[in-house]
């Protein structure tokens, strides 16, 4: 017993250093999203593209009732959905990337958050488009109810419009390959042998 | 007169520069001036004082997402902004101190709770402060135990044994004595 006792100065220790050891390789930012396994939250959103400026350069005029946007935009296709914004450096970042993927066949919808819309239509001429369509969030509304803290962060939408997961930070080939790729193109098959 | 003096003087030195750059200057000045103004922007006055009260409570329990280590009422990210908006509309339209707190989980998780609900997956941190408490004061109770058993262990009375062995050992010190005392005496002598 007590040569038991000798011991637990070294058993505390090595708890310890476990924990703090696994403590360092934790990403202290990772949030589990509350909307995982739950639907897009419902919204009426114009799309980017079919904005225009009104004459005095300030107001933005909608052309057509059918250029809102709503959450039916995910039903059928599993899609990323990307949240970014001109101010944001880190979505210039991952820019390139989403054109790579876009071009690989991904559909990827924008969310541009909290922007200002002729910057944002700029941007995408500039830098290339990879978005099918962009919904143009300009107070952040839809951003507020997917739970989105800063942009860019990219969700994973299946075919039923349901959230599957969410990624923080820049989509680039890493992140692509090791967490959104596989859980994509899983969605992908499931809807492609349920199709048949 | 002084003062005037002064002014007068200020005014020698720029005169050197034409109208428009000074009054440029003038005007650059005045916009740092301003500048100072921008962090105020944001009014959290509500309707009532009640509702006041209940959104200062409210926005120091929740925590910004973004920035970790600080509350909602201490972050100034855009985020804490929104979010803080948005407890002040919900406060208007009459929402309850918990239907501010669901409409907060639903988008942000548990996360955002300062004070998380008691339920499973928070058993732990819930209880272990008083487990811990608990564990302290039983080892105190333990050790203070065991030191007062071990202090009245210590016999104070002498075995038979132990009281013949004493004496042997006294006897011998006695005999010892006596021939280094001889000793003693013989060399002396």
């Amino acid at each position: 017993m007590d040569r038991i006792k000798l011991f637990i100065p070294l058993m505390i220790f090595v708890v310890l250093a476990a924990m703090l050891y696994w403590g360092l390789g934790r990403d202290p930012n990772a949030m589990p999203s509350a909307l995982i396994s739950r639907s897009v939250p419902a919204f009426q959103l114009p799309e980017l593209g079919q904005l225009q400026l009104a004459d005095d350069g300030s107001a933005t005029a909608l052309i057509d009732e059918a250029d809102i946007l709503d959450e039916t935009l995910f039903l059928g296709h599993v899609s990323l959905l990307n949240v970014w914004a001109t101010w944001c450096i880190s979505c210039r970042v991952e820019h390139p990337y989403l054109l790579d993927i876009a071009e690989s066949g991904v559909r990827i919808i924008g969310l541009n958050y909290k922007d200002e819309v002729e910057p944002a239509q700029q941007w995408l001429a500039k830098f290339g488009d990879p978005y099918a369509q962009t919904i143009s969030d300009p107070t952040g509304g839809l951003g507020l109810d997917l739970g989105v803290f800063g942009a860019p962060e990219t969700y994973l939408v299946d075919h039923l419009g349901v959230i599957r997961y969410k990624h923080v930070g820049v989509v680039d080939d890493r992140v692509w390959r090791t967490k959104l790729q596989s859980r994509y193109q899983g969605l992908v098959d499931a809807l492609a042998t349920g199709a048949e | 007169m002084n003062g005037r003096r002064y002014q007068y003087h200020i005014w020698q030195t720029s005169q050197g520069l034409p109208a428009q750059l000074k009054n440029a200057l003038v005007a650059c000045m005045f916009g740092l001036f301003c500048l100072s103004a921008w962090g105020l922007i944001e009014v959290d006055r509500l309707s009532t004082p009640a509702l006041s009260e209940r959104y200062q409570k409210l926005v120091a329990e929740y925590r910004c997402p973004k920035c970790q280590n600080q509350n909602l009422a201490e972050s100034d990210s855009p985020i804490s902004v929104d979010l803080r908006s948005q407890i002040r509309r919900l406060l208007e339209e009459g929402a309850s101190d918990t239907e501010i707190s669901d409409y907060l989980v639903a988008r942000y998780g548990e996360f955002v709770l300062y004070r998380p609900k008691v339920q499973a997956s928070t058993y732990l941190l819930w209880l272990a402060p008083a487990v811990l408490l608990l564990l302290g004061v039983l080892i105190v109770v333990f050790v203070v135990r065991r030191q007062k058993r071990g202090a009245s262990a210590i016999p104070t009375e002498l075995s038979d044994s132990e009281r013949e062995a004493l004496q042997a050992l006294l006897k011998q010190a006695d005999t010892q004595q006596d021939t280094a005392a001889n000793r003693q005496e013989a060399e002396s002598k």
